[in-house]
C-alpha cells in the first residue's frame, strides 16, 4: 500500500480520500482552508446526466450516479442519504420555445442510445409534474437519474468516512512545495499556524479545485484549469413549491459554451432546508468576487419566466464562487507523465460535485492497477503534457461535451 | 383613535407606533408559527435584525412587524410558518 497526500478537501479530494482509504492506502488530506471551504462550498450540489452530450464524460457521469447511489444506500459501507442531503429528485428539463424543445428532444434521443434513462413530457402534462410552472411552455423531458446534494455536508461526510478507514486531515494547511527524488515525487512542504511539516509521500492527488493549475505548477507538471464565475440566488424559506431540479433547456447549450462573456439560462430547485436555489449564470471574469446585480437580475428575471409564483418570494441572498475548467470541457483525471507519482483530479469546471465519485474511484483504481469500469484515456493529463503556463495555444480547444454549472 | 386590525379584531395605537408595539401594548404576544415545530412567535430584537416578529401585512408575508409603522386601517394576520403555505405542491 501507498502512502498518498491528496491536496483538497472539498467534494473530489475527499472522493479520492475516501476510496483510496478504502483500498488500504495511508491518506493524508491537505487543505489550506477548512473542508469544503473553495470550489465545492460554492455550488448547488448538482449530480447530473440529463445536461452531458454522449461522450466519455457522460460515461463518468452515469459511473458517477450509480456510485453516489451506493454512497447514500443505507445498506453499505457509505455515509447514507441522510448525511449527504442526497435528494434522488430528478430533472425536469423545459424547453421554453417550440424551437428549443425540438433540439432537447433530439438531444434526449441520443443520450437514450448511451444509457440515459428519460420520458418526453407534453405541454399537458407539465404541470401535473410542476404544478407553479408557468402554464404555456411547450414541453420538457423528464430525467429520473438526476439528483442534488448539500456538497459541503456530502465532502464532510464523505471525509468523516475517509478517516475512519484511516485517513489524517490537515485542515488550514498550505502546500508550499514539492521536492522530487530521481524524477518521483517524495515530499510536501506544508506550512500552518504551528509552522512547516514536511509530508513524505509517494503519490499526491491534485484536488484543488479551481485552484488546480495553482497547484500543479507548484507540482511541477502544470495544466490549465480556469475559473468561470457562477451566481446562485437564495430565496426566503418556502415550503415545497418545486418538485425536481427544473432548467431550461438553454443550459445545455451554455454549459458547452467556450464564450467568456456572461451568460445565464436558469436552474430553479427546492432545497431540504426551505429556500430555493436559482443558479446558473457563467462568465469568465478571472478571480473577480465582486457582486453583479446585472446578473443577479438575469437570473431573477429568468426564474420568474418559469415560476410565476417567484415574482411574490423575496430574495434572501446571492453566492458565487469560481467553476474551474479546462479548455476542452474534461476534467484532468490521473497520473501526470511528467513527475512520477503526480495523479490529477480536477478541471471539472461545474459537474464536481456529480463527478467526485467517480473521480476518486478512478483514481483508486488506476492506483491498484484494476481495470477501471470506464475508459480513463480521454481525460488523461498526457493531453497537457506539452503546455506550460503561458503555452495555452498547446491545448485542444474543442467544444464537445457538456458540463455542469 | 386609529386602528389596525390582528386577525379581525381591531387595535389601537398612537401615532408612530410599530405594528409590533401595537400588538402587544394591545396584549398580543405572539404572532408567527415556526417553519418546522410550529412554535409560537413574536417580537424579539425589536431592532430589525433577528427576524423573528415576521406577520403577514395586508396579505405579505414575513412583514418585520417591528420595522413596520402602524397605519390606520392595516390589516395584519397571523403567519404560519413560510407564510407561503398556499404555494405548496
Amino acid at each position: 500500500m501507498a502512502r498518498v497526500a491528496v491536496i483538497g478537501a472539498g467534494m473530489v479530494g475527499t472522493s479520492c480520500a475516501y476510496y483510496l482509504a478504502r483500498d488500504g492506502h495511508d491518506v493524508t488530506v491537505i487543505d489550506r482552508g477548512p473542508v469544503a471551504g473553495g470550489t465545492t462550498s460554492r455550488g448547488e450540489g448538482n449530480i447530473l446526466v440529463s445536461d452531458k452530450a454522449p461522450g466519455p464524460e457522460l460515461d463518468l457521469a452515469l459511473w458517477s450516479a450509480t456510485l453516489w447511489r451506493d454512497l447514500g444506500a443505507a445498506s453499505g459501507d457509505g455515509p447514507g442519504d441522510d448525511a449527504l442531503e442526497l435528494e434522488h429528485k430528478g430533472s425536469l428539463v423545459v424547453g421554453t420555445s417550440p424551437e428549443a424543445l425540438g433540439s432537447l428532444m433530439d438531444f434526449a434521443s441520443g443520450q437514450t442510445a448511451a444509457g440515459v434513462e428519460s420520458t418526453l413530457v407534453p405541454a399537458r402534462e407539465l404541470l401535473d409534474h410542476e404544478p407553479n410552472l408557468a402554464p404555456d411552455l411547450p414541453g420538457g423531458v423528464l430525467y429520473p437519474g438526476d439528483m442534488q446534494v448539500q456538497p459541503a455536508k456530502a465532502a464532510a461526510a464523505l471525509l468523516r468516512a475517509a478517516r475512519i478507514y484511516g485517513a489524517i486531515v490537515h485542515a488550514g494547511t498550505e502546500v508550499i512545495a514539492a521536492h522530487t527524488k530521481d524524477g518521483a515525487i517524495a515530499s510536501l512542504r506544508c506550512r500552518n499556524n504551528d509552522g512547516d511539516i514536511d509530508i513524505a509521500t509517494d503519490a499526491v492527488v491534485n484536488a484543488s479545485g479551481t485552484w488546480g493549475g495553482e497547484i500543479s505548477t507548484l507540482l511541477g507538471a502544470p495544466i490549465p484549469v480556469l475559473p468561470r464565475r457562477g451566481f446562485i440566488l437564495v430565496t426566503e424559506p418556502l415550503p415545497r413549491v418545486v418538485r425536481h431540479k427544473v432548467y431550461s433547456a438553454d443550459y445545455v447549450a451554455n454549459v458547452a459554451s467556450g464564450d467568456a462573456g456572461l451568460e445565464t439560462s436558469v436552474v430553479v430547485e427546492g432545497t431540504r432546508g426551505g429556500p430555493v436555489l436559482i443558479g446558473a449564470s457563467r462568465e469568465r471574469v478571472g478571480f473577480d468576487a465582486t457582486m453583479s446585480y446585472p446578473v443577479v437580475r438575469q437570473l431573477a428575471a429568468q426564474a420568474i419566466q418559469l415560476f410565476p409564483m417567484l415574482k411574490n418570494v423575496s430574495l434572501m441572498r446571492a453566492y458565487r464562487g469560481f467553476r474551474p475548467y479546462c479548455p476542452d470541457h474534461l476534467p484532468v483525471i490521473g497520473p501526470d507523465p511528467r513527475v512520477r507519482g503526480v495523479w490529477h483530479a480536477c478541471g471539472h469546471e461545474g459537474a464536481g460535485i456529480g463527478l467526485a465519485p467517480a473521480t476518486g474511484a478512478l483514481i483508486a483504481d488506476m492506483l491498484a492497477g484494476r481495470a477501471t469500469p470506464v475508459d480513463p484515456e480521454p481525460f488523461s493529463p498526457t493531453r497537457f503534457a506539452a503546455w506550460a503556463d503561458g503555452a495555452e495555444a498547446a491545448v485542444r480547444d474543442g467544444s464537445e461535451g457538456g458540463d455542469a454549472k | 383613535m386609529s386602528k389596525i386590525s390582528f386577525d379581525g379584531a381591531p387595535i389601537e395605537f398612537r401615532p408612530g407606533q410599530s405594528v409590533a408595539a401595537a400588538l402587544v401594548a394591545g396584549g398580543i404576544r405572539s404572532w408567527r408559527s415556526t417553519r418546522i415545530a410550529g412554535r409560537p412567535r413574536g417580537i424579539f430584537c425589536g431592532i430589525g435584525v433577528c427576524f423573528d416578529c415576521l406577520v403577514v401585512i395586508d396579505g405579505v408575508p414575513n412583514q418585520r412587524a417591528c420595522r413596520m409603522p402602524a397605519v390606520d386601517g392595516m390589516a395584519v394576520t397571523t403567519q404560519e410558518g413560510t407564510g407561503h403555505g398556499d404555494l405548496t405542491v
